[in-house]
């Protein structure tokens, strides 16, 4: 165990390690060192009791990543124990890699998301990358195939300059990773508000299909079993990455570059492809990833999993630089790395699969009894610390919350006090070239959508669909959270992520699964921040709990600001449904001149947070729409019927810009035009037009089938209204009797299409 | 009918190639064969598929070229068995010389993934015998280098030899002469940047990829009819 490396041997010799220049465990108390690295005085004192003694600087570095919000979920625990987290068709839950669902025939979908917020800001390209390679092997570590990746992202508004690099990159960086990994992009979305600038949000989820007996655990089982070491060898990169992750963005955070890793997607091709065969060879006991806090959280979980403990030899470690210290290979954070357990006589059998696709693989450590992580280096012991200390003892906070000032004075704001709008053409022309609402092909044409050819729906429809191969299913996908509403409201915002979620679900003809979140907050530490998260989880868990889709996982990243405030709370939920069949996918564009257009859903005076209300009227402001939890039910759940009774040619739901904008974005998607009738008594036009009110789905059927479609939601108590026809080559909409809008079709299209390219020219 | 599918480290539409030849070739046997195999005697189609071979670093196909199978799929192609290069596939046949010209970065410098329209200059080769002359048919494309290039020399010479099998309907990526696929002047090894094994099933968007695989059936059943 005590052989030293040649690599090592020639550095020591040469001078070139020298831990003596690192702080003495006395220096790091007396100069409050640890405060560096995000540890809080009492946090220190504990550390100290835990150990007995005072910490060395290795330990120091292992404990301040292991506690940080990053991986300790010290601020967030509390809140994340609302969530619903079983169902009948959960296999595996928060805690893992990745949460998985059963979707029959021995087969499950293993899903989640992960932010890269801060290495986004300062490093856009490699930050997103190294996301997106993140994510993906939080599934092959779960044992499964990845099979897609959706991204949620947020920016300033593209007209600013650096915005406009950050979103360049982060698209750049996306593409670089995935396409070279082989896994298609295949949905997500992107929204901007001057809210992100300065700190962009960059969410990656992966989606990945195994076989029920082929789940993996991260767990170092069996006393004396060896623990393996997959993939490049370790750099000085993303040191304090996790720390970095968990406090907010300064000026000075440019010159932490360092802590943002580089990606190499072709040697996690090689590592996924090698990983897998090893876990289909069924000979692995544990495995996990390297990811946040690298070498330090993947082995100490994967010891506290077992209750067992692991001593590593950091001399085995593969260097990619001379002279790294044992502080520096613990916290690197050095990309497409695994750890495994296998039992020793099985040794061969993992060397042979790694030896031909070339990835390097070292014993580095063995699974001990003491419970204890201990670090050799050279020939001693250079940290030794209690693994329930560094996994389970980080101190979790009940931070205090507050109601901010800007939502009780809200309360006042009427949002129908705005003068109408009576050029509602232009207001539709204007709210279609609004980035967030315009066409994000120039975004999604730099992915690979249709890679593994399986990619039935891709990006540009409600949620992505992708076909399970040798079966008649299909899973659906989507990303979701309008920031502007959990912003005015962040509980009924809450809701509202995972009921949209859901109904872009069923728009494509899925049963909604379970879901993945990305809590995106400020800094937890400001009450009215507190409050913010506190209020969206519980929203989020109510709509989970009565729509049956239980969180199965998901990441938390505080401490999002610029230098004016919080970004918008941003409760990312990522949401997979199944398709049973493949009959039933469905997609959000016309389909046929003649074809009957229906409206679902009552539309209220609700502009609050609306699309509108920012382009139109430059504000967000109010209270957003309100979401009816039942009402959302009934609706998703009649949708669902008729798509599967083969009732339905499209449907689209109603979100950013209204009706207006879900009926020009059907008619767009179609190549095709639609005469539409809309009453909305007591409603202004304009506002019958753009309000966002929730719960309304824009359906388009046969003639034949529409008889069915209002009798079935009549019976269902769901408001339902026959509004037209699909045909010709103009939108022509009318409310209450009035013409409201007459575009040209391919006149909308341009401006919906161009927006994008055009700025970003 | 035996199909061989190489697999270089980083090839990504492997799997994709290994399905379409299932789903569409009845008469096809398909294996994944490593980048180390030195002899290829024996298979009838080669397919070079897709990817980002050895990361596409240095430059397309550059490195990929230099793999042990390439030696067995030049002495094949001698033999007039069929070779298909996809994407990645086509940039390594042109790399080891197999097919002229080279492809460069797309002009407006970004990846491009989306259905694209091809025409069908060339309905008398092995590949595309169940085309129509200038029929158009939808066949993605997912490429960052897809800019087709040659000299004049050599361009004179692909369109004497009829070589340009399909053109660009929308050239995406500033293909000299919209070109996106060509053949060799004995016609049995094809290089094309569009990926026909994603365009195998209505389900993903098109089915217009089916006919070149069967057309090569057709011909591998032509010649052994001929044979025997």
């Amino acid at each position: 165990m005590q052989t030293l490396t040649k690599n090592t041997l020639d550095s020591l010799e040469q001078g070139k390690i020298n831990m003596s220049k690192e702080p003495t465990p006395a220096q790091i108390a007396s100069e409050r060192i640890y405060a560096t690295m995000g540890v809080s005085d009492s946090e220190y004192d504990l550390i100290c009791t835990i150990l007995g003694r005072k910490p060395n600087y290795t330990e120091i570095g292992v404990f301040s990543v292991m506690w940080s919000e990053h991986c300790a979920y010290k601020n967030s625990k509390p809140l994340l124990k609302r969530f619903p987290t079983t169902g009948e068709r959960v296999l595996m839950g928060p805690g893992e890699g990745a949460g998985i669902v059963d979707i029959g025939d021995g087969q499950a979908v293993c899903f989640k998301i992960e932010s890269h917020n801060h290495p986004s800001a300062v490093e856009p390209y490699q930050g997103a990358a190294t996301g997106v390679g993140g994510i993906i092997r939080d599934i092959f570590s779960m044992g499964a195939r990845p099979i897609a990746t959706l991204n949620s992202l947020r920016f300033g508004k593209l007209t600013d300059e650096r915005v406009r690099y950050l979103f360049e990159h982060v698209v750049s960086g996306i593409a670089g990773y995935g396409n070279c990994i082989g896994i298609p992009t295949v949905g997500g979305e992107v929204m901007f508000d001057s809210s992100y600038e300065g700190n962009p949000l960059v969410n990656a989820m992966c989606v990945g299909l195994i076989d029920h007996e082929d789940i993996q655990r991260g767990v170092a089982s069996g006393v004396g079993n060896p623990v393996y070491y997959v993939g490049p060898a370790t750099g000085r990169d993303g040191i304090h990455g996790a720390t970095f992750a968990s406090e907010e963005l300064t000026e000075e955070s440019e010159a932490k570059r360092s802590a943002v890793q580089v990606g190499d997607p072709f040697m996690e091709k090689l590592v996924m492809e090698a990983c897998l065969e090893l876990i289909q060879s069924g000979i692995v006991i544990g495995i996990q990833d390297m990811g946040a806090a690298g070498l330090t959280c993947s082995s100490a979980e994967m010891a506290s999993k077992a209750g067992n403990g692991l001593e590593l030899n950091l001399n085995e470690v593969p260097q990619r630089e001379q002279g790294m210290t044992p502080y520096e290979m613990m916290l690197s954070e050095s990309q497409e790395r695994m750890l495994f357990v296998i039992e020793e006589h099985n040794e061969p059998i993992a060397m042979e699969i790694f030896e031909r696709w070339g990835v390097i693989c070292r014993k580095v450590g063995r699974v001990t009894d003491d419970g204890r992580l201990r670090l050799v280096y050279g020939s001693e012991v250079v940290a030794d610390m209690p693994v329930r200390g560094l996994v389970d003892e980080c101190p979790v906070y009940e931070k205090p919350s507050q109601v901010p000032a800007y939502y009780t004075k809200n309360e006042a704001v009427d949002t129908n006090r705005y003068e109408e709008v009576t050029d509602v053409n232009d207001a539709l022309l204007k709210v279609l070239a609004s980035p967030t609402v315009a066409s994000k092909e120039w975004v999604y044409r730099q992915y690979d959508s249709m890679v593994r050819a399986s990619t039935s729906v891709a990006p540009g429809s409600d949620a992505a669909v992708v076909l399970v191969r040798g079966t008649r299913k299909a899973l659906a996908m989507t990303t979701d959270c309008n920031g502007r509403f959990t912003y005015l409201d962040p509980y009924m915002g809450g809701r509202i992520a995972v009921a949209e979620a859901a109904r872009n679900v069923v728009c494509s003809g899925a049963e909604p699964l379970a879901i993945t979140d990305n809590l995106n907050f400020g800094n937890p530490e400001k009450p009215e921040n507190f409050w913010q998260m506190e209020q969206s989880v519980d929203g989020m868990a109510e709509a989970c709990r009565h729509f049956d889709t239980p969180v199965i996982g998901g990441n938390v990243s505080l401490y999002n600001e610029n230098a004016k405030d919080a970004i918008y709370p941003t409760p990312v939920v990522g949401m997979v449904g199944l398709v049973h069949d493949t009959d039933h996918i469905t997609t959000q564009g016309f389909k046929q001149a003649g074809d009957v257009v229906i409206l679902l859903g009552d539309t209220k005076a609700e502009l609050g947070g609306s699309e509108f209300q920012l382009v139109i009227h430059g504000v967000t402001e109010g209270r957003p729409p309100v979401l009816e939890l039942d009402t959302e039910l009934r609706l998703q759940k009649t949708v669902l019927k008729l798509i599967q009774d083969g009732l339905v040619k499209s449907a689209h739901d109603v979100s950013e810009g209204g009706l207006a904008v879900a009926i020009a974005e059907s008619a767009i998607s179609g190549g095709i035009g639609a005469e539409v009738e809309v009453s909305a008594e007591g409603l202004r036009t304009d506002v019958a037009l753009f309000s966002e009110s929730q719960s309304r789905i824009v359906l388009s059927v046969s003639p034949e089938a529409a008889d069915a479609v209002v009798e079935a939601c009549t019976q269902n108590e769901v408001p339902v209204q026959r509004i037209g026809v699909v045909g010709g080559d103009r939108i022509s909409i009318q409310v209450n009797g009035q013409q409201a809008i007459d575009v040209a079709q391919h006149e909308a299209e341009r401006v919906w299409k161009d927006a994008i390219p055009c700025l970003m020219q | 009918m035996k199909v061989a599918v190489l697999v270089f480290p980083g090839s990504n539409c492997d799997f994709d190639c290994v399905h379409a030849v299932e789903e569409t070739m009845t008469d096809g046997a398909v294996e994944r064969v490593w980048h180390t195999t030195e002899d290829l005697t024996g298979y009838d189609l080669i397919i070079v598929p897709g990817g980002f071979s050895y990361g596409d670093y240095l430059r397309s196909g550059a490195i990929a070229r230099f793999a042990p199978v390439m030696n067995a799929v030049a002495k094949a192609a001698e033999a007039g068995v069929y070779v298909l290069g996809i994407c990645n596939g086509f940039q390594i046949l042109t790399e080891a010389g197999l097919l002229p010209g080279v492809l460069r970065r797309n002009t407006g410098m970004k990846f491009r993934c989306h259905s694209s329209m091809l025409r069908v200059a060339r309905p008398d080769t092995a590949f595309t015998s169940e085309y129509k002359q200038d029929e158009l048919i939808n066949i993605p494309i997912a490429h960052g280098e897809g800019n087709y290039y040659c000299d004049d020399e050599t361009l004179a010479k692909l369109q004497a030899n009829g070589q340009i099998v399909f053109t660009y309907d929308d050239n995406p990526n500033g293909s000299l002469n919209d070109i996106a696929g060509i053949v060799n002047e004995k016609g049995n090894v094809l290089g094309m940047m569009p990926h026909p094994e994603r365009a195998v099933s209505d389900l993903l968007g098109s089915s217009d990829g089916v006919r070149m695989f069967t057309s090569i059936m057709k011909a591998w059943r032509e010649r052994h009819a001929n044979v025997n």
